[in-house]
């Protein structure tokens, strides 16, 4: 049994690094015959779309990132028009939130391109700039990331929770073993959250994905890394607030770290040129988890589990007190677009 | 006569939280005050004020990370960001422990990768985007984040700037 799993995590994994490779080659072909749909009934989805030419000079080409983004929302949502997927997740007269992760500084941050494109697809949908919110935990965070702070009518707001009249709500939300007061930008600002983390190693978690950015939107997320942040990130992830609103994840995987995460270590950094996405974070992290460790092996360095920093949380995620989504590879539908 | 006894030992007491406290302000401050101002090192601006954390919040300032520091004994942390010749962004960290054997612990968590060793501190790695190194106490991390020729370079000598003040 426990050799089928192996085998079956082996086959996934294998799957997530082909991709890679064939993407930078299929580029130019229509939609339909670039994305490599595995379809099946009652699986989560999970697209990883990948562009080994993302970057030019020093950083990401901002057309290049809108078309990284087209390339895995069609696939995703199966549509030939850019701005279909988005009509699927938002309607106009929402305000749109943005989460994103900037705690580490302007080198391992969610990507400004990535944003600007989603947020131009959103416009494209129907949404007013205005009703966009690019938010994280502190103002200082976001325009150490290179984010520019804004409240101004007419353009996608950008604000930290700490901003002047923003904070956290007075009473606080419980989920095993978790109580937390969680921001005011997710319960009163927004209607429904885009989560947009970034792909890291992370020295506790193992891996911070999808789920664990959460912890950004909570005021005490110091209370919550005990016992290798396991089941805190599952449980964060339950707040009710967080369940009604965040309804699908952006992955960035453009730049990612497989070791000395969560900060800034250059030396563990690496340009992965993806975006990983779906409605399932439990699958969009455990795909992200295959990604490390396949980066780790690659680097001569142990997995995560093999070092003691296998995301136990993943699949406590997956258990039947959370149900937040699956962790079985035989249960993920993995498209490379 | 018990009352004054209990008066001298309360006096006692009193002096000694007090020369405590002014211990550690003034241990505080030179942790902070390691961080050089603009041009103190060659081409270095410091573009930040400098922020200080206590065990209590290091976690708001690096996440899960904070846990391996707060176990070694960190006492407190002071960060600053840096800009060298305008255009190489940085960012350079002090971490004040409570003993030599906490730096060491620290800086022998990381494995050594393709690091350079460079004559700093009790022991020192260089990389081309970032240098750690440690004295005393003290754990000091300099990261840059765009990588050009020069910045290996130009992080040892910021290095070699903090070392120095530290060593005062």
């Amino acid at each position: 049994m426990k050799e089928k799993q192996q085998t079956s995590r082996r086959e996934f994994l294998k799957t997530c690094v082909a991709g890679t490779v064939v993407l930078g080659a299929s580029e130019g072909l229509a939609f339909a015959e670039k994305a490599q749909e595995v379809i099946t009934a009652r699986k989560s989805k999970v697209v990883i779309a990948t562009d080994a030419s993302l970057r030019t000079g020093s950083g990401v080409d901002p057309k290049r990132a809108l078309a990284l983004l087209d390339r895995a929302m069609k696939a995703y949502f199966s549509t030939r028009n850019p701005v279909d997927p988005w009509k699927k997740l938002v309607r106009p007269g929402q305000v749109v939130g943005l989460k994103v992760n900037t705690i580490a500084g302007p080198g391992l941050s969610t990507n400004r391109e990535l944003v600007a494109a989603i947020a131009e697809r959103l416009q494209q949908a129907g949404i007013k700039p205005y009703d966009i919110v690019i938010w994280d935990r502190t103002n200082r965070e976001l325009q150490r990331a290179g984010f520019q702070l804004s409240s101004e009518l007419n353009k996608v707001r950008c604000i930290g929770t700490d901003a002047p009249g923003v904070g956290y709500e007075d009473a606080s939300e419980s989920f095993g073993s978790v109580n937390c007061r969680v921001s005011k930008l997710l319960t009163q600002t927004c209607d429904v959250v885009i989560n947009v983390p970034l792909l890291k190693d992370h020295g506790m978690a193992g891996v911070t994905l999808s789920l664990k950015n959460m912890y950004g939107v909570i005021n005490n997320p110091q209370q919550c890394h005990s016992n290798n942040c396991n089941p805190g990130v599952a449980d964060v992830a339950m707040l009710p607030s967080i369940r009604k609103k965040v309804v699908f994840t952006i992955a960035d995987a453009t730049t990612c770290c497989y070791e000395g995460g969560p900060r800034f270590n250059p030396q563990y950094a690496w340009e992965h040129n993806s975006i990983i996405v779906g409605h399932d974070p439990v699958a969009v992290d455990y795909t992200g988890w295959q990604i490390i460790d396949r980066k780790r092996v690659e680097n001569g360095l142990k997995t995560l589990e093999a070092v003691g920093r296998g995301p136990k949380y993943i699949a406590v995620a997956a258990d039947t007190n959370h149900r937040l989504g699956t962790n079985d590879p035989k249960h993920i539908s993995l498209v490379q677009a | 006569m018990i009352g004054n006894i209990k008066f001298y030992v309360a006096v006692v007491i009193a002096v000694a939280l007090l020369f405590a406290g002014t211990g550690c302000k003034n241990k505080a401050a030179s942790a902070a005050e390691a961080l050089p101002q603009s041009n103190q090192v060659t081409g270095w601006e410091k573009v930040g004020e400098t922020r200080t954390y206590t065990p209590s919040n290091l976690s708001d300032y690096i996440n899960g990370g904070a846990e391996q520091y707060i176990k070694a004994g960190v006492k407190d942390t002071v960060t600053s960001d840096y800009k060298f010749q305008n255009k190489i962004e940085a960012v350079a960290d002090v971490y004040t422990m409570s003993d030599a054997q906490g730096a060491q612990t620290i800086f022998e968590a990381d494995p050594a990768g393709n690091a350079k060793t460079v004559p700093l501190g009790d022991a020192a790695r260089s990389y081309s985007q970032s240098l750690v190194f440690r004295k005393g106490p003290y754990l000091v991390r300099i990261v840059a984040y765009q990588d050009a020729p020069e910045v290996q370079q130009a992080l040892v000598d910021l290095g070699r700037g903090i070392e120095s003040i530290l060593s005062k």
